[in-house]
């Protein structure tokens, strides 16, 4: 097929993903009368923001005292003082109303008796600028991102977006200027290939936890967005930086939520010791993510994990009493006995950090806009691209995320996005004309998968195993020089392996083989910048911690990376510190 | 090239992509379940397995991890199948 054949749609704005921060920016644009369309590579309501159990994090003060400046100083500290102020204020001021929109739309948050919302304690929230535990975690019982999708999808329905759905978005269109005007995608039912022109396009593609051989993540959480910003000549953001939540299945990967430990549950070494009493004295079990990941492998590598093997810790549930867990828990309690045969009230869980969250992404403002550095300026916005959720980096949760803060973020930065997007529409009414040698570019690399002289090419399931594999051991909780070194090396050469892979189904209908080598490059792509990322910065802060170099370092390290696809070059800028209109908060020790 | 076999390898990968869902949990008990075992359901367990597919997310896993029980026998028996390949 010759390119100018390939059918063509236009809209107002395209949106790559459905879920909860495309469809928030989708709705918001449908509700201003642009025509958008929303492309997405699963169902809607399949998007992995329907796995998000916990909650989400808004300063209601509905069970104890808060306020979203308080909330701003635990995510500033949560962040290892990474995270830019300003966005992180705008976040936490909007928060209240996040949640008020949400129950607007349907969501069924959970209720006290005085009939106000539910919020539960959650690791890294605190009253009073470090102070008493504090309770900001809205949810509806144990489904709050479903109850999101869901009602959001819903809503988008009634505002007549467009849904293009199991469509697989290839890359960004561009014309000669740069400026970004929809993508390639095609039908992953008839392999029937479209160019969606658009006059804005927001990418929404979530995270990339299958970067790693234990995620929580599901599989397709395989980081396209960010591959598809990176082949556009965008640099990814602090991408080092990638959370491991301390407590997964050992062995299996999938989550127990934060919320068990939030109940009462505690951790456990093979002595039966509660041993984060001696890593986190005051927050104990609810320190922040990467403070427990790292104690867990602290006591695992000197010898006091649990099992034949030892290589793991005990979450203890088994003190609450059944209608604790019966009621707020009912989830993990299932979960155990379907993946481990063990019931909870009965016995400890087998636990271990599993790869959960990608704080790096697509460098954005807080209107979502993406912004690259030109010449002297660190951000200038690239016209017409805009990024939100977990795709992007704003950079609200810096080097480290609290639990409860992404569905607002994706929900706060959704719908910022779309208000700057309805802003340029009005300044920009007419669609620009496409480079026809982006298109070409895009058309190649689906192609690419067409060719059949290399049938005997190396298999992409084996190269992304490896891949898994590789990143586990060389970027994963625990990180040196020469670890991370050989990771480089390593996915290097994995990369190069891949250029000769091929695939042997060249069937046009529901050709998963091609989706999952594409998907494959885009994870490649992800991983290169990962662990270049990880390999240059000579510090620990939040989730990046090394062995040889154990403090943060504020003088040389106060900034945020920029790893660019073009000769896998790294560049620097600066954290934004100063806040909309609060005193910036210092770096100071990040002790819990 | 042989039609039938291109029929049949276009319903699996059909097959293998509806079992891609939104969480880990649903995606490691359906694909583990399809490449494993799904050659050895009869015709009409494989029809309730795709009419099981077309439910939402949150409903599978509330009927795989058994906080649910459907009140359709053909879905609650090939639900514990399913959940029983699971824990091993
Ligand atoms: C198990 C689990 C529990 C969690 N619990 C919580 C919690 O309690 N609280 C909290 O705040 N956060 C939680 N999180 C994090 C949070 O769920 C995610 O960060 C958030 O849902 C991401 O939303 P998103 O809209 O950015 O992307 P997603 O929901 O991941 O959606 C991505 C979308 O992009 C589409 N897409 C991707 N690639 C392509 C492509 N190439 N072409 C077309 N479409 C594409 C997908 O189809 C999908 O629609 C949890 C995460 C996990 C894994």
């Amino acid at each position: 097929m010759n390119i100018e054949d390939i059918p063509r749609r236009r809209f107002d704005a395209l949106i790559i993903g459905a879920g909860g921060g495309g469809l928030r920016a989708a709705l918001q644009l449908a509700e201003a009368d642009a025509s958008v369309a929303v492309v997405s590579k699963v169902f809607p309501t399949r998007s992995h923001t329907v796995a998000a159990q916990g909650g989400m994090n808004a300063a209601l003060a509905n069970v104890l005292p808060d306020n979203w400046h308080w909330h701003m100083f635990d995510t500033v500290k949560g962040s290892d003082y990474l995270g830019d102020q300003d966005a992180i204020e705008y976040m936490c001021r909007a928060a209240p109303k996040a949640v008020y929109e949400m129950e607007h739309f349907g969501v069924p948050f959970s209720r006290l008796d005085n009939g106000k919302i539910y919020q539960r304690p959650f690791g890294g929230q605190s009253q009073n600028f470090g102070g008493e535990q504090a309770a900001r975690t809205c949810a509806a019982a144990d489904r709050t991102g479903h109850a999101i999708l869901h009602s959001l999808y819903q809503q988008n329905i009634r505002a007549k977006t467009h849904f293009f759905d199991e469509y697989f978005a290839v890359d960004l269109l561009k014309d000669e200027q740069g400026n970004v005007l929809g993508a390639y995608v095609f039908d992953i039912h008839s392999g029937e290939e479209i160019i969606i022109e658009a006059k804005t396009t927001l990418i929404a593609t979530g995270g990339a936890g299958q970067l790693f051989r234990t995620t929580t993540n599901a599989l397709i959480n395989t980081g396209d967005g960010m591959g598809m910003a990176l082949r556009a000549g965008v640099p990814l953001q602090d991408m080092e930086f990638f959370q491991f939540h301390p407590t997964g299945i050992a062995g299996r990967g999938m989550l127990i939520t934060e919320g068990a430990r939030g109940e009462g549950g505690y951790l456990v070494n093979a002595q039966g010791e509660r041993f984060m009493e001696r890593y986190a004295p005051t927050a104990k079990d609810l320190a922040s993510r990467d403070v427990v990941s790292r104690s867990i492998y602290t006591e695992v590598k000197e010898g006091r994990g649990c099992g034949p093997d030892k290589d793991h810790v005990m979450l203890k549930l088994d003190h609450l009493p059944e209608d604790v867990l019966q009621s707020r828990l009912p989830g993990i309690r299932q979960t155990c006995i379907t993946f481990l045969g063990i019931d909870p009230a009965d016995k400890p869980i087998p636990v271990y950090p599993t790869a959960h969250y990608t704080m790096g992404g697509i460098p954005t403002n807080r209107q979502g806009q993406v912004v690259v550095p030109v010449k002297d300026t660190p951000e200038e916005p690239v016209t017409g691209l805009y990024a939100a959720g977990e795709c992007a980096c704003v950079s609200v949760h810096g080097a480290n995320r609290l639990g409860g803060n992404s569905l607002l973020d994706i929900l706060v930065f959704g719908r910022s996005a779309a208000n700057h997007i309805i802003q340029y529409l009005k300044e920009n009414r007419f669609h620009k004309a496409l480079d026809e040698n982006t298109i070409q570019k895009a058309y190649d690399r689906l192609h690419r998968w067409d060719d059949t002289s290399n049938s005997n090419g190396e298999s992409v399931d084996d190269i992304r195993r490896d891949l898994q594999k590789v990143m586990e051991d060389n970027c994963g909780v625990f990180r040196t020089q020469d670890v991370l070194d050989n990771g480089m090396e390593e996915v290097s050469k994995l990369a190069q392996r891949l250029k000769n892979a091929s695939i042997t189904d060249q069937s046009e209908l529901f050709n998963t083989a091609r989706i999952e080598a594409l998907e494959l490059e885009n994870l490649m792509d992800v991983a290169l910048a990962t662990v270049y990322s990880a390999a240059a910065r000579t510090e620990s802060r939040g989730a990046h911690s090394r062995i040889d170099y154990a403090e943060r370092d504020d003088k040389s390290w106060m900034k945020h990376t920029l790893y660019s696809s073009e000769d896998r070059k790294l560049d620097y800028k600066p954290v934004r510190t100063k806040p909309m209109s609060v005193v910036s908060f210092p770096p100071k020790p990040r002790v819990y | 090239m042989n039609i039938e076999k291109k029929m049949s390898s276009r319903v699996t990968s059909e097959l293998r992509w509806r079992c891609r869902r939104g969480m880990l949990e649903l995606d490691i008990l359906l694909n583990g379940f399809v490449e494993k075992k799904y050659t050895q359901l009869s015709a009409d367990q494989k029809n309730t397995f795709n009419e099981v597919l077309d439910y939402p997310d949150q409903l599978l896993f509330d009927l795989f991890l058994g906080h649910m029980e459907s009140s359709d026998n053909n879905v609650s028996e090939l639900v514990q199948t399913i959940r029983q390949s699971a824990s091993v």
